[in-house]
C-alpha cells in the first residue's frame, strides 16, 4: 500500500552482528558513515522531540478551560471571539461518519482481495485502485466531491438556494470523501491479519461443514479484529488531520450550521468546521489570525493524534503475541 | 456482495478521473494542451482576470501559462525528496543496524508519531516559528533590495516550504527503507561478516544495495506525497506564483513560491466562476495524473526485490 509509514512492525528484528567490534578499527569513510548514521538517527529523535514538545508546551500556555465550551464568533477582538467548541464536535461527526462509511468497505475490500480474489485481474486491478486512491491528493478528492455533492441528484445531501443552485458543502459530504482517506489503510491492515492466518483455520471450519462465507464471518474476521481496529485507528488519524477537504467541502463556517428541521440531519446537512480547520484560519494565513487559538486547537489535535498513535503501538503489540495457532 | 464492494473502487476511481478530466477539458482546450504548461506572465494577474472577469490586455478571453506553478511544486517536491533521501536512508540503516535496542524501541513509535503530525500542524510551526526566524536571521536587507523589483522576499519562501516538507515525508521513506533493509537475509549479512568485512561495508555493500529497489521506491511514493500536499504549502510557501530562478544564486532559496495543490486552497472561492473553476480542475487533472503514474512506480521499483523473496 502506497505511503504507509505505519508498517514498520511491533518490533524490527535485530541484526547486529556481534558488538565486540571496535569502530577505531574501520577506515576513514567507514567511520564517517557509522556517524552520520547515528547524526541521522540522534536527529530524527531530536527533530520529532523538538515539534511535539514546542507544540504541546505553547499549545498548553495558551489552553483555557473556556476555549472548549465556547463557540467560535468571528468578532475580531480575540477576547470575544469565544472557543472552539464546534471545530470539536465537527472533527467527532467528521470521524465518526468516515469510519462509518470506510470500516466495512475497506473491511470487504480487504476480505474479498484475500478470500475471494476471482477473477484474478479484477482483483488486480482492485488492488491498484486501492493504491491509486491511496495516492490520489486529498485536495483533489476534495474538489471531485464537491463537482459530485453539487449534482442536483445528491440535493437533499446538502444546501440549496433559492435559485436551485446546490453548494454540495456539507458533513455528510466530507465525512464521505474523507472515508477514502482511510478505506486503503483499513483495507492493508485488514489484509496483513489474513494473510497471516494459516491455512488449515480455514481447511478446519471448511471440515466441519461450513460454508466459505460462515467461515469468513465466524473465523476469520473475528481473529483479525485487532487488525481491523488498527487500520481504522490508523484511519481516523489521517481522517483528524486532513484540512483540505475540510476547508473545500464542508464549507468552512466557524459554527456548525444545520440546514433544515430535522435535529440531526440538518447538522449533517450542513456545514461547520474541524479543529484543523480553526488553526487553518486562525493562522496568519487565515482570517481569523489569532496565533494563541491556533496554538491551543493544534494541542488538542496533537493529543489526539498521540492517542491514536498509542492505541495503534497497543493494538499492534497485543496482536503479535495473541494468535495461538501461529505458534 | 463483497466483490461489489471492491468493484466500486473501481467504478469510483473511473467516475473521478472522468469527471474531473471532463470539468478540466476547457481550460486545456482553451489555453492550447500544451502551451498550459508554458511560462508566460504574471500566474496570480491571470487568476484574478478569471475571477473578476476583465480580460488580461492583449487576449482575448482567459489566459493561463501554468509553469510557474508547475515549476513550483518540482521544486519543492524535488528539493524536499533529495534532501529527505539522504537522510532517511541513513537513518533507516541506523535503525535497523547500528541503534541499541533501547533506542531502536524509541524511534519506531518516534517515526510512526512524526507521520501522524497533521500538515496543518507543520504549518502553523512553519509559519509562527521558522517562518521569522528565517525572515530575521537569514535574509539580509541587501538581499531584500537586490531582487525588490521583481518580488518580495518574506520569511515564507521555497527554503521554508523544503525543509518542512522534507520533515513531513522522511517518516514515510524511513519506513519503507527500513522494512527493505530488516528483511533482507541474515545469512547474507553473516557471510560478509565472516570474511572480516567490516559492519559498516557490510551494510552498505549488501543490506542497503539489497534494498536499492526500496529505496527507489520509497523516494517514488514520498514523491506522491509532497505532489498533494496543500494546506501546508499554502501557509508557507510564500503565496505568490513566482518562478523562483536557480540563476540568482542563494537568494533563490528566499523566494516565494506556488505549487498546485496550494494554488488549488487557495482559489477554492472560485469554484462558481466556470473559467477559474475548468483552470483549477485542470490543476487538479495534473495532480491525479502524477500521482497516479508515481504510485504505479513505486510498485513497479519494488518489484525487483520480490526476487530475492523480501516483501517490503
Amino acid at each position: 500500500m502506497a505511503a504507509q509509514p505505519e508498517a514498520l512492525g511491533p518490533s524490527a528484528p535485530t541484526r547486529s552482528l556481534g558488538g565486540q567490534e571496535s569502530i577505531s578499527s574501520w577506515p576513514l569513510v567507514d567511520r564517517l558513515g557509522y556517524v552520520l548514521c547515528w547524526a541521522a538517527g540522534i536527529g530524527l529523535c531530536l527533530v520529532t522531540g523538538a515539534i511535539v514538545l514546542y507544540m504541546l508546551f505553547k499549545g498548553a500556555s495558551y489552553l483555557r478551560p473556556y476555549l472548549f465550551v465556547e463557540s467560535p464568533t468571528g468578532v475580531p477582538n480575540q477576547s470575544k471571539a469565544g472557543g472552539f467548541l464546534d471545530p470539536i464536535v465537527g472533527t467527532l461527526i467528521i470521524t465518526a461518519i468516515g469510519v462509518a462509511v470506510a470500516a466495512p468497505a475497506g473491511v470487504a475490500i480487504a476480505a474479498w482481495l484475500s478470500e475471494y480474489g476471482r477473477p484474478a485481474w479484477l482483483a488486480r486491478a482492485v488492488e491498484s485502485g486501492v493504491e491509486m486512491i491511496a495516492g490520489t491528493p486529498s485536495i483533489v478528492l476534495a474538489i471531485f466531491g464537491l463537482l459530485i455533492f453539487s449534482q442536483v441528484f445528491f440535493g437533499f445531501l446538502s444546501q440549496t438556494s433559492a435559485e436551485g443552485h446546490v453548494y454540495g458543502k456539507s458533513f455528510i459530504a466530507a465525512g464521505f470523501m474523507m472515508s477514502l482517506l482511510a478505506i486503503p489503510l483499513i483495507a492493508a491492515s485488514t489484509r496483513e491479519g489474513l494473510a497471516q492466518i494459516p491455512s488449515h483455520v480455514r481447511e478446519a471450519s471448511y471440515a466441519l461443514g461450513k460454508t466459505k462465507a460462515t467461515t469468513l464471518r465466524r473465523v476469520l474476521l473475528p481473529s483479525v479484529r485487532p487488525n481491523i481496529a488498527s487500520g481504522v485507528a490508523l484511519g481516523m488519524g489521517r481522517i483528524i488531520g486532513d484540512t483540505a477537504i475540510v476547508v473545500i467541502l464542508l464549507g468552512a463556517t466557524l459554527r456548525t450550521e444545520g440546514v433544515g428541521n430535522v435535529p440531526v440531519l440538518s447538522t449533517l446537512r450542513g456545514t461547520g468546521s474541524t479543529l484543523t480547520n480553526y488553526v487553518y484560519s486562525n493562522s496568519p494565513t487565515g482570517e481569523g489570525n489569532a496565533p494563541e487559538k491556533a496554538y491551543a486547537a493544534a494541542f488538542v489535535l496533537l493529543v489526539l493524534v498521540l492517542v491514536l498513535n498509542l492505541v495503534v503501538t497497543r493494538l499492534t503489540s497485543a496482536r503479535s503475541g495473541a494468535q495461538a495457532w501461529t505458534r | 456482495m463483497l466483490g461489489a464492494v471492491s468493484v466500486g473502487v473501481l467504478a469510483f476511481i473511473a467516475v473521478m478521473v472522468v469527471t474531473v478530466f471532463a470539468n478540466a477539458w476547457p481550460s486545456f482546450s482553451h489555453n492550447g494542451f500544451i502551451k498550459w504548461f508554458f511560462p508566460g506572465g504574471d500566474v496570480d494577474e491571470q487568476l484574478r482576470a478569471m475571477q473578476s472577469g476583465l480580460p488580461i490586455p492583449g487576449h482575448s478571453g482567459y489566459y493561463i501559462r501554468a509553469w510557474p506553478l508547475l515549476w513550483g511544486t518540482i521544486l519543492t517536491t524535488g528539493m524536499a525528496v533529495l534532501i529527505g533521501i539522504v537522510f532517511s536512508t541513513l537513518a533507516a540503516i541506523f535503525i535497523v543496524e547500528f541503534a541499541p535496542p533501547a533506542l531502536r524501541r524509541i524511534l519506531d513509535p518516534v517515526v510512526r508519531l512524526l507521520a501522524g503530525v497533521p500538515s496543518v500542524v507543520y504549518g502553523l510551526l512553519g509559519i509562527l516559528v521558522l517562518a521569522p526566524w528565517v525572515e530575521n536571521h537569514l535574509i539580509s536587507q541587501g538581499r531584500k533590495s537586490s531582487v525588490a523589483y521583481v518580488v518580495q522576499l518574506t520569511g515564507l519562501n521555497l527554503s521554508v516550504a523544503t525543509v518542512i516538507l522534507t520533515v513531513m515525508i522522511t517518516p514515510i521513506m524511513v519506513a519503507i527503507i527500513v522494512n527493505a533493509l530488516a528483511a533482507v537475509p541474515r545469512s547474507w549479512t553473516e557471510g560478509s561478516a565472516a570474511l572480516g568485512v567490516n559492519r559498516w561495508r557490510t551494510t552498505w555493500q549488501i543490506s542497503v544495495r539489497t534494498a536499492r529497489p526500496a529505496i527507489i521506491a520509497a523516494a517514488v511514493l514520498a514523491t506522491a506525497r509532497a505532489l498533494g500536499e496543500a494546506i501546508m504549502l499554502a501557509m508557507v510557501s510564500g503565496g505568490r506564483a513566482f518562478a523562483a530562478n536557480p540563476l540568482d544564486g542563494i537568494t533563490f532559496l528566499f523566494e516565494p513560491v506556488r505549487p498546485l495543490a496550494a494554488t488549488i486552497v487557495g482559489n477554492a472561492e472560485g469554484l462558481s466562476n466556470p473559467h477559474l473553476a475548468a483552470t483549477l480542475y485542470a490543476m487538479a487533472a495534473v495532480l491525479l495524473v502524477s500521482a497516479t503514474l508515481l504510485s504505479f512506480a513505486g510498485w513497479a521499483a519494488k518489484q525487483p526485490l520480490k526476487r530475492y523473496g523480501i516483501n517490503a
